[in-house]
């Protein structure tokens, strides 16, 4: 007990001492009160605190439905009412004004300019200008092109051929996705398969492919892709040719006479193209044809890749579809 | 207003009701006119030739051209042969309300069915007969595993039909949602793919996956929107515009409101 009469006592005479410290005479003339703002805004914070003091509680004894709203309710409440406080205050109680002082008129104008001169007249060693200017341009003219080397990679003058890599050589099996290999008994009409190379990275943009059954009458191949569609099974890089999504839907009329025909659809931007037509664009805004795998079936029934994709897999740039360089056959 | 003004207002309008009656075909099927003197297979037989001969042809025999005679809402018949469909698909397209369609050259889609139960069991019963085919299936979702839905869903089915199946657009079709639709249509649906949707066999996607697909579309029917307003489950597309146009409008209104132009 004695030691709680003591605490008080000398809380009480430190807060004495710091209240009377600052008594000094005024030197602008106190502001004029406003009960009212000052009223609304108390009253304001203390409907915020009601409200942070809400969020505790919804979050302590919630286990109710939409609690996750009520919360949000709770504290965006309490940040709102905070905020239109402050502003209140802001607006109405802090006593603002604007002034302007234009800058002193410079002291000593002549010795300013003869340190300019010394500075500009000091630590001149060249004797060659013209041909360091020469030697520069050259470096900055050479890292300009370096730079632009990659842009011009895309293009015929510069084909670093880089963009027809991919993990699919003559000879290797297509497997599912649990990794067993696919056999060509198994692919039916009507329907599609992710198929993905054997013994490869399926984290490449040119690993996955799909694959369909068609009808081989009803097949419209290039005469140079004539063998590329074994018993009328064709694979196409899954990657759309417009921004690189991962085509997943296969249209197939179940009624051919009154349907629309089979094609594979990109999910992004609807590019549609046609499996029939080695991989053409029908619809949407891929510029170039899917890529197309040319297979072979083994011995054993298996599927393999006789050889790399009619072009490079992946979404496409500007110029890229207009020069054609990139979409030749090899 | 002059005379032929008031002609051709009453033209324009006997057009207009015209084309509202024609728009609302007949949406009855015909039936024989009693249906309890009948076997199940009379029925069946009797509401064949009533409502799915036209473009089915007789038998089932398909009509792959468009037929000569013109049939109910005065429609060229053309479909494909049902002989070999098998209670599956014949279960699929009626309890949906597919068909009948109201012209073969519109795309399926779900309607409130017009047979009664005992109707539709005669008609499928009665397709089923046509030729040998895959019955009805028995799916047991309660068997299946979510999360294994979840993935094969998104492997075969999400492109179209989206994650949480709110359905979408293929190039020429809708694509519908599947919130509504039973694990045995489901079922049907996958196996026999439906207009423009592909087919999965049971060597493709098995009994047992796809009772975990089915389990997880009921999984999804209630998505748990802890954000509160799903805005369609469609994605960041949506709430980006939420973002943008409500969220990013109001916060620059906020600003006009308590900013303060700085007097030059």
């Amino acid at each position: 007990m004695s030691r709680l009469r003591r605490f008080a006592f000398l809380f009480g005479t430190v807060i004495g001492a710091a209240r009377g410290k600052g008594k000094r005479e005024r030197i602008v003339a106190e502001g004029s009160p406003s009960a009212s703002s000052e009223l609304v805004v108390v009253a304001l914070l203390l409907l915020s605190a009601v409200f942070a003091v809400g969020f505790i509680v919804v979050l302590a004894t919630g286990r109710w439905p939409n609690r996750t709203q009520y919360e949000g309710i709770a504290l965006g409440g309490a940040l709102g009412f905070m905020a239109i406080a402050l502003i209140l205050v802001g607006k109405q109680l802090v006593v603002s004004e604007q002034l302007s002082e234009d800058y002193p008129q410079a002291e000593h104008p002549q010795e300013q300019a003869e340190v300019s001169q010394i500075v500009r007249e000091s630590g001149s060693r060249f004797t060659r200008k013209r041909l360091l200017r020469a030697a520069a341009g050259t470096a900055v003219g050479a890292l300009g092109l370096a730079a632009i080397a990659p842009a011009i990679g895309l293009g015929p003058a510069l084909d670093p051929y880089e963009l027809n890599w991919s993990p699919w050589k003559r000879g290797k099996r297509l497997v599912s996705e649990d990794g067993t290999p696919l056999k060509a008994a198994d692919i039916e009409q009507d329907t599609f398969y992710t198929a993905y190379p054997e013994h490869s990275s399926r984290n490449d943009i040119a690993a996955p492919l799909v694959l369909v059954r068609l009808p081989p009458s009803s097949l419209k191949l290039p005469r140079s892709r004539r063998r590329w569609a074994p018993l009328g099974i064709v694979a196409y890089s899954k990657i759309c040719t417009h921004a690189g999504c991962a085509i997943g839907l296969y249209r197939k009329p179940t009624f051919p006479p009154v349907e629309p025909r089979p094609a594979l659809v990109c999910p992004c931007h609807y590019s549609t193209f046609d499996p029939a037509d080695g991989g053409k664009v029908l619809f949407g805004p891929a510029g170039r044809d899917l890529p197309q795998l040319p297979l072979a079936i083994d011995r054993a029934g298996n599927l393999r890749a006789a050889g790399n994709f009619s072009g490079p897999v992946g979404p496409s740039w500007w110029g890229v579809r207009i020069k054609g360089a990139i979409t030749r056959e090899r | 207003m002059s005379r032929a003004r008031v002609l051709i207002a009453f033209a324009l309008t006997g057009l207009a009701l015209a084309a509202i009656a024609h728009a609302e075909l007949p949406s009855g099927i015909s039936r024989p006119s009693d249906e309890r003197g009948l076997s199940q297979q009379q029925l069946g037989a009797q509401l064949y030739a009533g409502n799915c001969a036209t473009c089915h042809g007789i038998a089932g025999r398909g009509m792959l051209e468009p037929g000569g005679t013109r049939g109910a809402g005065d429609i060229k018949g053309q479909g494909p042969p049902l002989v070999g469909v098998g209670a599956q698909a014949a279960d699929l397209y009626l309890s949906t309300g597919f068909m009948p369609l109201s012209n073969p050259h519109v795309q399926p889609w779900r309607r409130r069915v017009e047979f009664t139960r005992k109707e539709l069991a005669a008609l499928t019963s009665y397709v089923a007969s046509l030729g040998p085919g895959p019955p009805i299936p028995h799916p047991n979702p309660s068997a299946g595993n979510v999360s294994e839905g979840l993935h094969l869903f998104t492997d075969h089915c999400a492109g179209c039909h989206q994650v949480v199946a709110e359905g979408g657009y293929v190039t020429n079709a809708r694509v519908p949602v599947i919130k509504s639709d039973t694990p045995t249509q489901i079922a049907e649906a996958v196996r026999v793919g439906p207009y423009l949707m592909p087919k999965f066999s049971r060597k493709h996607i098995s009994d047992r996956q796809l009772n975990s697909i089915i389990a997880y579309l009921q999984a999804s029917k209630q998505p748990n929107d802890r954000g509160g307003w799903g805005i369609g489950h469609i994605g960041p597309v949506p709430e980006g515009m939420v973002t943008w146009l409500i969220a990013a409008v109001a916060l620059v209104g906020l600003c006009v409101l308590i900013g303060e132009r700085l007097r030059a």
